[in-house]
């Protein structure tokens, strides 16, 4: 069978199997809708978090951010796993005990306003799409690159695959859809990292092996990759704070992703569907071991493939160049412009000898045309020794594509370590659950941001339990084609805006419900006034230095940390105006004590099983 | 929850809350501590200094920055998923003993 086979068959086999759940677990009610009826066990609830958690960009760009970063990579490993501790210790089993819908709820609720509620729908609502756009591209990129079809048509099946699940199932259909992806993907990760593993140091641990030595020459792996790094002109693998990435920027980042992770809405509504509080301190716990296996093995398979790709393409000439190379030379991931001797040569920044020039280089955003235009241009200056043509060295890293594509690094690894083809199929199946299943549980916190708290909370609270299953799917279904259009027609601040999303969850729900919870002083406008300062920094401050070219004035703090500085801002004014504002009502004060006592009882529960939910 | 509602104003039921809540605020500023300490202190701030050291075959400070800090992070939810546990069951314990002693003395003296 070939590949192209192998590919349709996995994608079709594993999207049947989504539908066939979608259907089994159809439902009739919000509350299966919102929370899948409260009664999805912990375990189950921490493989769906896990598999609602790792996106398209965690499976297949995570592992070749850290293969060209290094050490400062770790900051998005240990980003994007330290949240769940905050999730675990500060938020979910409170918000669980709170038991309502949406993050709003809470933050309407605890602040008795109808205006946090607004503020925090629209953050709810933001957050998720700027999200939802990546991974229904992840999709269509997918279906382009292992189906070769238009990256359009793949946006279009996803768009449909989800819309059916979703609207069918809701919470319940999303959940166990996703425990099912969830395996998918890790199974697709997981193999081609202990090949890679195996076949370069024997030992088919990834996580142990990285620290080993290589069967070749018996040196350390790490120490290896640091040697060619250095003799190439790369900076060093292993040593932190080298280059771009100073101590206080790698600070502001890791501590802005864990605290933005602990307050992203799809993430935290995660925490509703299940049986009790205990059960969702357990489900962090489960949901963090199951993320870590993807991200303990992530930094392995960049350091093998890392180490890999420079000693099977480095001083090759054309006819000694590996099969994998070939292959995905031709989807533009990775580029040879040879300077006419012959010989491929692979450099870094600081240039070892001037007289050598890189020779790799990505297609990156340039179109199939200009790249071949790029090709025949540099072509003529080599056959015409520089009197016509132009070097497309230049051109190419004058745009700033020096260099493979990061996705390389996973796509190409199952070949790098000669697997069967059924593996590569697995992995096209594995990258599309990663991006299905995050997409799925984006859409369903847009749905029940509009649905809910807009709609039933706000609009109409007098609306009947069929009126709101209905707005609910209705919303699902447009969300869903709102989310397929940005997929088709990015924007073109789709891979700027992933660090806003992180920067203004950190600068605006944390604080807002971490105050929530572990004071019963903090009143309404404390933290409405917190919320919005800490939110306006982030945006404006993110805004000028992305688009206005603002340098980083705050500390020299870049954007992608700036949520940090939101966060302090926020906690800052909320606490200080305090003494100055009357403190909540008992009614709210009595719900802060019912929220922190496990046994039931006080007035959450009282709402809980009031009529009308 | 099949229980009788807990009276959140019952002087004996607030304070057994408000050392249960006591407990728990201590716990976790234990394990934090050691969160911020495995992740921000040994992954980032002090990962130059450490990476003079060598564990295996990884530099000190490098492996805790791509794995040493995961695996604290699991570690950490899981000690406090333990410990709650127990803390639950001796404040249900404790909820219990009051709401005993509440009903025996409604029914008077005449039982003992």
């Amino acid at each position: 069978m070939s590949l192209k086979l192998w590919t349709l068959s996995f994608v079709a086999a594993s999207f049947g199997f989504y539908l066939l759940i979608a259907w089994l677990s159809r439902v009739r009610d919000t509350s299966g809708f919102y929370v899948a009826g409260r009664g999805i066990p912990a375990a189950a609830n921490g493989m769906a978090t896990a598999a609602d958690w790792m996106s398209a960009a965690s499976f297949i760009s995570m592992a070749g951010l850290i293969s060209t970063m290094g050490y400062a990579g770790g900051m998005y490993l240990m980003g994007w796993t330290g949240g769940y501790v905050l999730l675990a210790l500060l938020l979910a089993p409170y918000l669980r005990k709170f038991g309502h819908y949406t993050v709003p709820d809470f933050v309407g609720d605890r602040y008795e306003s109808n205006v946090a509620r607004l503020i925090a729908v629209v953050c709810a609502i933001f957050v998720s799409f700027t999200y939802v756009a990546g991974q229904m591209r992840g999709v269509g990129i997918v279906f382009s690159r292992f189906l070769e079809v238009d990256i359009t048509v793949g946006v279009l099946i996803g768009m449909a695959i989800v819309f059916v699940y979703a609207t069918l199932g809701g919470m319940k259909g999303i959940t166990w859809t996703q425990v099912v992806q969830y395996w998918v993907l890790i199974t697709a990760f997981l193999i081609p990292a202990i090949a890679i593993s195996f076949k370069l140091t024997g030992n088919p641990v990834p996580q142990l092996a990285m620290g080993g030595r290589l069967l070749e020459d018996g040196l350390p792996l790490l120490e290896r990759l640091d040697g060619l790094h250095s003799e190439l002109g790369f900076a060093s693998y292993t040593e932190p704070f080298v280059g771009r990435w100073d101590k206080l920027n790698v600070f502001c980042v890791t501590l802005s992703l864990m605290v933005g992770t602990a307050g992203l809405p799809h993430v935290i509504v995660r925490f509703y569907t299940v049986k009790s509080v205990r059960a969702a301190r357990w489900s962090a716990f489960w949901a963090l071991l199951f993320i870590s296996a993807l991200y303990l093995t992530a930094p392995a398979t960049a350091a093998f493939a890392r180490y890999y790709m420079i000693q099977s393409l480095q001083g090759r000439t054309e006819a000694q160049l590996p099969a994998w190379f070939r292959s995905w030379r031709q989807t533009g991931l990775i580029l040879w412009l040879d300077d006419g001797d012959g010989r491929l040569e692979y450099y870094g920044g600081s240039n070892p000898a001037p007289a050598r020039q890189n020779e790799i280089f990505r297609s990156g955003n340039l179109g199939s045309a200009e790249r071949a235009a790029v090709e025949v241009d540099h072509q003529r200056w080599l056959d015409s020794s520089g009197v016509q043509g132009a070097d497309g060295r230049q051109v190419l890293s004058a745009k700033g594509l020096s260099g493979p594509d990061r996705d390389i690094i996973v796509l190409a690894t199952p070949e790098m370590a000669s697997l069967a083809d059924w593996i590569i199929a697995l992995v096209a199946a594995g990258a599309l659950a990663a991006a299905l299943s995050t997409a799925s549980g984006l859409l369903l916190v847009i749905s029940s941001s509009v649905a809910h708290d807009l709609y039933y909370r706000v609009i109409n609270p007098s609306a009947s339990e069929g009126q709101r299953l209905a707005v609910g799917r209705m919303v699902i279904g447009l969300a869903v084609v709102v989310a397929g259009l940005l997929g088709v027609f990015p924007p073109g601040f789709v891979s700027q805006v992933v660090a806003f999303a992180f920067g203004l969850a950190a600068a605006s729900f944390f604080p807002a419900i971490v105050l929530g919870i572990f004071s019963k002083r903090v009143g309404t406008a404390p933290a409405m006034i917190g919320m919005v300062a800490g939110i306006g920094f982030t945006a404006s401050y993110i805004i000028g230095s992305v688009y206005a070219g603002m340098p980083d004035w705050c500390f020299g703090i870049g954007p992608q940390g700036i949520g940090v500085v939101g966060m302090l801002i926020n906690f800052g004014l909320s606490l200080g105006l305090t003494p100055l504002f009357p403190a909540p009502s008992q009614k709210v004060r009595d719900m802060v004590e019912s929220i922190r006592e496990p046994e039931g009882a006080g007035p959450a529960l009282v709402i809980e099983s009031a009529p009308e939910h | 929850m099949t229980q009788d509602p807990i009276d959140v104003h019952d002087p004996e039921i607030v304070s057994a809350i408000d050392r249960y809540w006591r407990s728990n605020v201590r716990l976790m500023t234990v394990l934090l501590v050691i969160w911020a300490a495995a992740g921000l202190g040994c992954g980032v701030l002090f990962a130059d200094a450490l990476n003079g050291f060598r564990l295996g075959g990884f530099p000190l400070g490098f492996w805790f920055a791509q794995q040493g800090s995961i695996i604290v992070f699991v570690l950490l939810i899981l000690a406090y998923g333990l410990m709650m546990n127990r803390l639950d069951a001796r404040h249900h314990r404790e909820l219990e003993r009051i709401r005993r002693i509440a009903s025996r003395s409604g029914e008077g003296p005449t039982d003992r």
